[in-house]
């Protein structure tokens, strides 16, 4: 099972969409075709933004540090939020903003309490690289990585409901030890 | 490409938002590529303060003589008059070809002069509507423009909804801050304080208010530039040797704005600026909803893309954003690129490989 897959099945026929952090616009593409779910996609990226627009999905450039000012109240079925999180400085008053415009958001990251990111600081010392997480230290856009635990302290803290949540490793799910077994973990979750 | 222009005449009366009425009209157009079986495939394109119906490709004879958006239309140009069916038009009280206030007055028989109504953009849009009639395009693929030609193409997604798929919204703003009407209302002051303006009667005069006019547009360029743009075109450099203390030329930025004045006097028209300052002025689709833009654009059925310049002071990024947010309140199918590009409102006109690049994977996904 991969990510999209996942995403796409919490996602209901003819949703509206907004994808954060959207990339070529590949997820939202998919949502239409499979779905029949519209939306928008937000991204800052020149070339990316240019891709969705051949891709024919709908990009708004925007930066998501300036807060989803441009959206009203509730206008979106669901908000996604894919492997953005960790790139975020302020993580907080995004996750806010999306559940003020969406019923439901979902958000994926890279798992930092991953065995092998544990072992690659606890024995080799060095910060991790893998294919989740391909950068060096001094390199990466990752500026706020976290592990399972951290996340759903996080939304204990703004007071959403985890309403489900998948942990993958190489495609693969993951039930047992998630914090430790899983590469990457995708939320669904409500205010 | 060569191109030709022409020119439909209009004999059945045309009410303006104004109350006035131009009893008769003509406007000047050119048209680039095939208008395909399904008439599916027009494209109109819309100019802003001084440009024309010459929108691409030069005239036989006249080699240099290209048109002003050249770079973005023609075969295999962003917008591909191989696949679409263009059509450049001179909006109603300009002075390239369509009525104006250079034209005759037909109930005189001598030049319109101040005589010429003050038209607006919903006035040009309805005169434009006539063209479309004209050379049987029921529905626009997509209506595009930059700066005033912007406005003209959001007017019509609102004056005509049924009748365009796209509409491509390029350095625009909903409506003029109170400083965009300040710099307007310097550069009308600029034309009507001169000597040879005669309350826009020069004609009868034989003369020109050509200071006016080159004050007017020298403002008018400022504000066109980004300050970094101005800084790196002309720095401090100096047109001679040494500082002649006294008030000839010293600086490249006096003597830039000199000549783009003097070459403005020389072939646009003063009661044609006036106007369309006015016109300029006066837009604004929220007003009859009180300020509210959303519900100004309920009623349009568009898809709509959105194109703003992160250095254009002139009309921000934030008021293509209000267009935006206007546009997803009603759950419009919108795009909008925010371009960080250096040179200020001309961006819109220069070729930008990011800016290009989108209007063509764009126009690529319009269905004919």
């Amino acid at each position: 099972m991969t990510e999209v897959e996942t995403m796409a099945r919490w996602v209901a026929p003819g949703a509206r969409v907004l994808d954060l952090g959207c990339g070529d616009g590949g997820l939202l593409k998919h949502l239409w075709k499979t779905h029949a779910a519209h939306g928008y996609g937000v991204e800052i990226d020149d070339a990316k933004v240019i891709a969705c627009l051949g891709n024919d999905v709908n990009v708004l450039q925007m930066d998501l540090e300036d807060g989803l000012a441009a959206f009203a109240d509730r206008s979106f079925d669901t908000v996604i939020l894919s492997e953005t999180l960790q790139a975020i400085r302020r993580q907080e008053p995004l996750l806010r903003e999306m559940l003020r415009v969406g019923r439901e958001a979902i958000v994926s990251f890279p798992n930092f309490g991953y065995w092998r990111a544990r072992i690659q600081i606890a024995f080799a010392g060095h910060m991790p690289v893998s294919k989740e997480l391909p950068y060096q230290w001094y390199d990466t856009p990752n500026v706020h990585l976290c592990t399972l635990v951290d996340f759903e302290a996080l939304c204990a803290k703004l007071g959403f409901r985890v309403l489900e949540r998948v942990v993958l490793t190489g495609g693969a799910p993951v039930s047992l030890l998630p914090n430790l077994l899983g590469a990457l973990v995708i939320y669904r979750v409500s205010a | 490409m060569i191109v030709e222009a022409k020119k439909a005449r209009f004999s059945e009366p045309l009410r303006l938002k104004s109350g006035a009425v131009l009893p008769e009209f003509e406007i000047a157009y050119e048209t680039y590529g095939t208008l395909n079986a399904a008439r599916s495939n027009a494209v109109l394109v819309c100019h802003a303060l001084n440009a024309s119906h010459h929108v691409a490709g030069s005239y036989a004879g006249e080699p240099k003589n290209l048109g002003w958006w050249d770079n973005m239309v023609g075969p295999g140009k962003p917008l591909d008059t191989e696949r679409f069916f263009v059509v450049g038009n001179n909006y109603i009280g300009s002075c390239f070809g369509s009525t104006g206030p250079t034209s005759v007055n037909p109930a005189t028989g001598r030049p319109w002069g101040a005589d010429f109504p003050v038209v607006t953009v919903e006035d040009w849009v309805a005169a434009q509507a006539r063209l479309a009639d004209r050379l049987g395009i029921e529905r626009f693929a997509a209506v595009m423009g930059g700066s005033l030609g912007a406005m003209q193409a959001l007017q019509w997604s609102l004056s005509y909804p049924g009748r365009v798929r796209n509409a491509i919204v390029i350095a625009a703003t909903p409506r003029l801050s109170a400083q965009n009407i300040a710099f307007n209302e310097v550069a009308r002051q600029a034309i009507m304080t001169d000597p040879e303006f005669h309350g826009g009667h020069y004609h009868d005069k034989g003369v020109l208010p050509r200071r006016g006019l080159r004050i007017a547009r020298m403002i008018g360029h400022i504000t066109y530039l980004s300050g970094d743009a101005m800084m790196e075109k002309f720095g401090r450099a100096l047109r001679r040797a040494a500082p002649g203390f006294d008030f000839d030329v010293d600086f490249e930025v006096e003597s830039y704005l000199r000549h783009q004045g003097d070459k403005f006097a020389e072939y646009f028209d003063a009661n044609t600026y006036l106007r369309i300052t006015k016109a300029l002025d006066y837009y604004d689709p929220a007003a009859e909803f009180g300020g509210d833009l959303a519900k100004a654009f309920a009623r349009a059925q568009a898809d709509f893309l959105v194109i703003s310049f992160t250095s254009d002071w002139r009309f921000s990024s934030q008021r293509s954003r209000e267009i935006v947010r206007a546009l997803l309140d009603n759950r419009r199918v919108v795009s909008y690129l925010e371009i960080d590009a250096p040179q200020g409102h001309d961006a819109f006109l220069l070729d930008d490989a990011r800016y290009h690049g989108a209007l063509r994977a764009y126009f690529a996904n319009i269905s004919l």
